[in-house]
């Protein structure tokens, strides 16, 4: 394959952010939208023809004889060269997943360029402040999303992992006079740069002890088998062979070194993707405008970590094999977060914060599903991992669906919260139709995408462990309670009086609209991708309705269901019983409600303990000890520049004088030296 | 008598020619046609500048005139074209200076000093023999005392003046004495038959050391050494700004590369063991008493002297290598140094000339008032200071490693003074950003003004350097090629 297109994948978005973030300035708002939408359209375009080139084309570059897909280096460069051995690379790897995500970032990117038209003004059409660097900002996010998926070493994923942390940061702060923003922005950044040192270290250790950055030598061994390592034939291969190896042998606090870096490294996916304890960031970043909340922290960053672990999947079965946790940890990290997130969901009252946790707990699914793709029976090994990537994808059209439906309706009332709202239906019923799309993707009803992805992640929790799969179709369950809670929040419960004439909320232009059409229609569709013929975990075409288990299905159907019955009675109509049900639990509805006071825990932790403890005694010893040093320096230099002022004294007599003695001493002292 | 060998000396006649046409134009055209012969010497300058820069009057290798009292080679040939620069800047800033009302007596008299002191300087450099040397050396100091007093009105310049040529005179004298002691243990005043002389042991080390002692004196008075230094502050402060700048970059630079070919071809085969000590002394005083004072002052000029008092001392730190990678850096440096210094000293006389305040208090709040001038300052001062990256960084990184190259324990004491001394530099130097920049409160008393375009094009040219010359980093290669690394 020419690498001509590629490269024009990642230039067009870098070049759009550079051209818009010097020059913006100097155009209009309106030609600054259309040209970053415009290039994000060409970026869509090629990115499809990439996947599709990778998909369908049956080239020989892409899928083995026996119809195993391969991985494919579009390119690979040396980019920084240390040592013979110490290479960083940057490059373009075509997988199933990288071309998978390829088009849903674009899709995504391109739909949120779109509708930001529209968003990014008011009633009056007066464009915001900053709209060309709100653009510029994108496109970067763009550029570094799309690097990342593509890497061809984790050395590379971790730049442009670092790269969307900065775009991200950027891009939530983008009202930088509110103060809630700045400290959102500041809060997401430290806390996933915190998680990105794990990740580093992870790095540091993996590579140390297998002697390679590079995805294909360490996925390729794990994918062949341990027992045909050789005929991979690299010299690196002897490397991650010996890692595997020394399974047992090396050992660092009872866990071997490999459980170590893959756990470390699961730690910078746990930050990007917002896994418990690591999950504070993402509900402030709601403080972000909401296209970017869709984009980045619904539908693309905040999967990168679950595209991290699975692109090492490989080496997390291999762990497993040899009996290491790291895969197990992922499970119940995942299983955790996805319980709490969907519980925190219930009783929020902020309509994206409920997306927000709603978003959490959807990704905790897709963690748990790679945390249980390996063991049960032969015919499930891997169904795990397929059905996390397809819900990967559906996950991210629904749910971009639904924040850029909420930013329809924050746009029209002008606030994110739900008792400001009730009743909107007929006031903005493309918005209320897509919206109610959306929320039955997420639940799970047949024959919405959502279903048919929870579905297969069910039973991949049943093949594994019946503890897991009765957990997660509790949260399954709660998932499709509190989407509804929601919907019927925002679009029945009771009119509110006033909504007349020409203030009366209405749909959005059309390019707020369309994108809501066409994501809706992908999510009632998306469902019927053969998807396992696409993505498996080995690139082996994986069928899995010859796996489909329908008492799973019809179980999950049913519980999602009742459900909905549930909310549909407590939630459809103004009554009491929310409230009733509220006072019956106060102390459980208050410790959801405060999100189980868990930023509470780390602002205790970080301003009582750490502030307290390490940072005041280093403060002090930088105040007194060092600056004092200093300070004496200076005085001292200031005393002995005043004492000998007189010898300047301008008197030419004396000038010569200590010209002649000091020639004299020289010499004189310099001979007697060595003399003696 | 073979003529030919005057051809070696290409540059010098050509100088001299340069010379006599502007002393002919000085002396026989009508009054009313010299206003012009500022600018006149300017484009001849230039063109002379230009033209040494052009690969055919460069000489291929080492190449000797008079039996081996003079030489010329690339090296020698790099260092007359960068004092070139730094003359050719001097004489744009003092453009406007010497073409007020109250110079038009002696407007031309200015240039042919100059140009003669410059021909004194060349032929210290390439002088091997040491007869030569101080005929260059003489030409060299003693037109420039009567630069010094060119502001004939002012007591300042009388008083810079004397102070100036009693010291000079003193000095050459106790230089003269080193090479009477040397001549008559040696017989010889060749560079090479000394140096030959001294291997073989001919000369006995007490008065050995005493002479050299003497010609470090003699020397150090040109480079305002510790303690040869004192006339620096009082002369820097009474001169002509024009002629301030030119001393502290111009005199002080042909003295510095005269002193490394002294050191390297004469002394330098003993050097090492026996006298190292001296050079060591003496870049300790410098640097430290140079910032002691430098700290002290509140008259820019006076402020300036002891700055480049201090940077003397680095100077020196290149010359103590005594090889082929000091002779780079010190070029490097050098050529900074010019770009740096003189970059303040446009922006100390465009405000002279134009308001006649010459005290740091008057600076505050430039910033305000002047941007650009402020600006040009500031980057001035933070290449002197060394902060990268400014040329001043790279310069002085270049020279320390330099001296490090020499590995002995002494050296890296030496190094470490020097760096602890940066720090105070840094201090002194970032007073003036602070006054320009932080201290607001009052009115500036320093009125917005537009420069003169002579002014503005000198310190373009200067800031063209400071920014430049550390971003061009194959230029330092080119030197080390040059000096045979």
């Amino acid at each position: 394959m020419e690498a001509t297109i590629p490269v024009l994948i990642l230039a067009i978005p870098l070049f759009m952010f550079l051209f818009l973030g010097l020059l913006g300035k100097f155009m209009s708002h309106k030609w600054a939208g259309i040209l970053g939408t415009a290039g994000m359209g060409v970026t869509l375009i090629l990115a499809y023809f990439t996947a599709f080139t990778y998909f369908f084309s049956g080239s020989s570059e892409f899928i083995s004889e026996a119809g195993q897909r391969l991985q494919y280096l579009v390119f690979n460069v040396d980019w920084l060269q240390f040592t013979d051995n110490l290479v960083i690379r940057l490059g373009f790897l075509l997988d199933p997943i990288s071309a998978m995500m390829l088009v849903v970032i674009t899709t995504i990117s391109f739909m949120v360029h779109l509708y930001s038209n529209g968003y990014m003004r008011d009633h009056h059409g007066v464009w915001e402040t900053g709209f060309q660097r709100f653009y510029a900002f994108l496109s970067l996010f763009s550029f570094s999303m799309l690097g990342l998926v593509v890497a061809t070493n984790i050395f590379q994923m971790y730049i442009f992992w670092e790269l969307v942390g900065a775009s991200s940061y950027l891009l939530i702060g983008f009202y930088y006079t509110k103060p809630s923003a700045v400290s959102a922005s500041k809060k997401a950044f430290i806390v996933t740069r915190f998680a990105d040192l794990g990740f580093l270290i992870g790095i540091l250790v993996l590579s140390f002890y297998t002697g390679t950055f590079n995805f294909t030598d360490l996925t390729s061994v794990a994918v062949a088998g341990a027992e045909n390592v050789y005929s991979v034939s690299a010299n690196t291969a002897e490397g991650v062979f010996n890692i595997f190896q020394n399974e047992a042998a090396a050992g660092f606090m009872g866990c071997s070194v490999m459980t170590w870096a893959l756990v470390l490294i699961f730690m910078g996916g746990m930050g990007k993707s917002a896994m418990m304890p690591l999950h504070i960031w993402l509900p402030d970043a709601m403080e972000g405008p909401t296209p970017v909340s869709a984009l980045i922290h619904a539908a693309t960053m905040v999967v990168a970590g679950v595209y991290l672990v699975a692109r090492l999947f490989p080496l997390f079965i291999i762990n497993a094999d040899h009996g290491g946790a790291a895969l197990e940890v992922v499970t119940w990290v995942g299983a955790i977060t996805a319980l709490y997130a969907a519980m925190v969901a219930c009783a929020q009252i902020d309509i994206k914060r409920v997306l927000a946790f709603s978003t959490i707990s959807q990704i905790a699914f897709m963690m748990v599903s790679l945390g249980v793709a390996t063991t049960g029976e032969a015919g499930h090994h891997g169904l795990g991992y397929m059905a996390s990537m397809f819900h990967l994808f559906t996950h991210a059209m629904f749910k971009a669906l639904l924040f850029l439906g909420a930013g329809a309706l924050i746009h029209a009332i002008g606030s994110n919260d739900y008792t400001e709202m009730h009743g909107l239906r007929k006031y903005m019923p493309v918005t209320h139709i897509t919206f109610l799309i959306g929320c039955l993707a997420i639940a799970g009803i047949i024959p919405f995408s959502g279903f048919f992805s929870k579905d297969e992640i069910l039973s991949s929790c049943l093949g594994n462990s019946t503890v897991v799969y009765i957990w997660m179709s509790l949260v399954a369950g709660l998932t499709a309670f509190y989407m509804f809670r929601l919907y019927y929040l925002i679009f029945w419960w009771k009119e509110h009086k006033v909504r007349e004439g020409h203030h009366a909320p209405h749909d959005q232009p059309w390019t707020m609209t369309l994108p809501l059409i066409i994501l809706a229609a992908i999510s009632v569709v998306a469902g019927f991708i053969p998807f396992g013929n696409l993505v498996s975990w080995n690139g082996e075409p994986y069928d899995f309705m010859a796996h489909f288990d329908w008492s799973v299905a019809a179980v999950s159907l049913a519980i999602a269901i009742i459900a909905i019955v549930i909310a549909t009675v407590m939630y459809r109509k103004e009554n009491p019983l929310p409230a009733k049900l509220k006072n019956a639990m106060p102390a459980l509805w208050r410790w959801a409600h405060h999100r189980f006071y868990w930023d509470e825990l780390y602002y205790f932790i970080t301003h009582k303990i750490i502030f307290n403890g390490i940072c005041r005694p280093i403060a002090w010893f930088d105040r007194h000890i060092i600056d004092g040093t200093m300070d004496s320096f200076a005085s001292m230099t200031q005393k002995a520049s005043f004492a000998i002022r007189g010898l300047q004294s301008g008197n030419i007599q004396m000038y010569v004088w200590v010209y002649l003695i000091g020639a004299l001493l020289l010499g004189g002292i310099t001979a007697v030296i060595l003399l003696v | 008598m073979d003529y030919s060998q005057f051809l070696v000396m290409k540059q010098e006649i050509c100088l001299l020619v340069l010379f006599l046409l502007v002393f002919l134009n000085d002396t026989f055209l009508p009054r009313k046609a010299q206003s012009g012969i500022g600018l006149i010497t300017c484009i001849l300058f230039a063109v002379f500048t230009l033209g040494g820069f052009c690969p055919a009057m460069m000489p291929d290798g080492v190449a000797v005139a008079f039996s081996g009292m003079y030489e010329t080679s690339p090296v020698i040939f790099a260092i007359k074209n960068i004092l070139n620069i730094g003359v050719f800047i001097v004489l744009i800033q003092s453009l406007r200076w010497n073409s007020s009302e109250k110079q038009t007596m002696r407007r031309g008299e200015f240039y042919e000093l100059l140009l003669i002191t410059l021909f004194g300087m060349y032929l210290m450099i390439s002088a091997r023999h040491f007869l030569l040397f101080i005929i260059g050396l003489e030409t060299a100091s003693l037109p420039l005392a009567a630069m010094v007093a060119f502001d004939k009105h002012r007591y300042e310049s009388h008083e810079a003046a004397v102070k100036y040529i009693l010291t000079a005179v003193f000095s050459s004298a106790v230089i003269m004495m080193g090479l009477s002691f040397v001549y008559g243990m040696t017989g010889s005043l060749y560079f090479s038959g000394i140096s030959g002389s001294i291997a073989i042991g001919n000369a006995p080390i007490v008065p050995l050391v005493i002479a050299l002692a003497f010609v470090i004196a003699g020397m150090g008075f040109k480079l305002s050494l510790v303690p040869f230094h004192l006339w620096t502050g009082d002369v820097y402060q009474g001169a002509p700004t024009s002629v301030t700048s030119y001393l502290s970059v111009i005199s002080k630079g042909s003295a510095a590369f005269a002193f490394l070919v002294i050191l390297w071809q004469v002394f330098g085969s003993v050097y090492a063991d026996a006298w190292e000590w001296m050079l060591y002394a003496l870049i300790v005083l410098t640097i430290t008493i140079g910032n002691l004072f430098a700290i002290r002052q509140r008259n820019m000029k006076r402020f300036l002297a002891f700055s480049s008092v201090s940077q003397a001392g680095y100077i020196m730190l290149g010359i103590i290598a005594y090889n082929a990678m000091g002779m780079a850096a010190l070029m490097y440096y050098i050529l900074v140094y010019i770009f740096s210094n003189l970059a303040a000293f446009g922006v100390i006389g465009a405000i002279e000339n134009k308001t006649g305040k010459v005290s740091m208090d008057d600076y505050n709040g430039l910033y305000k008032t002047n941007p650009r001038l402020a600006v040009t300052m500031m980057l001035a001062m933070f290449s002197l200071a060394g902060i990268p990256p400014f040329a001043g960084f790279f310069s002085k990184f270049f020279i320390f490693t330099s001296a490090i190259n020499q590995g002995s324990v002494a050296i890296y004491v030496l190094v470490l003074i020097a760096l602890i001394n940066t720090i105070v530099s840094l201090y002194y130097y970032l007073l003036v950003v602070k006054a320009m920049f932080i201290k607001t409160e009052e009115e500036c008393t320093i009125a917005t003004f537009r420069s003169a375009l002579s002014e503005r094009v000198g310190m373009w040219i200067c800031l063209a350097g400071i920014l430049g010359l550390g971003i061009v980093s194959f230029f330092y290669d080119s030197l080390l090629t040059i000096s045979g690394c």
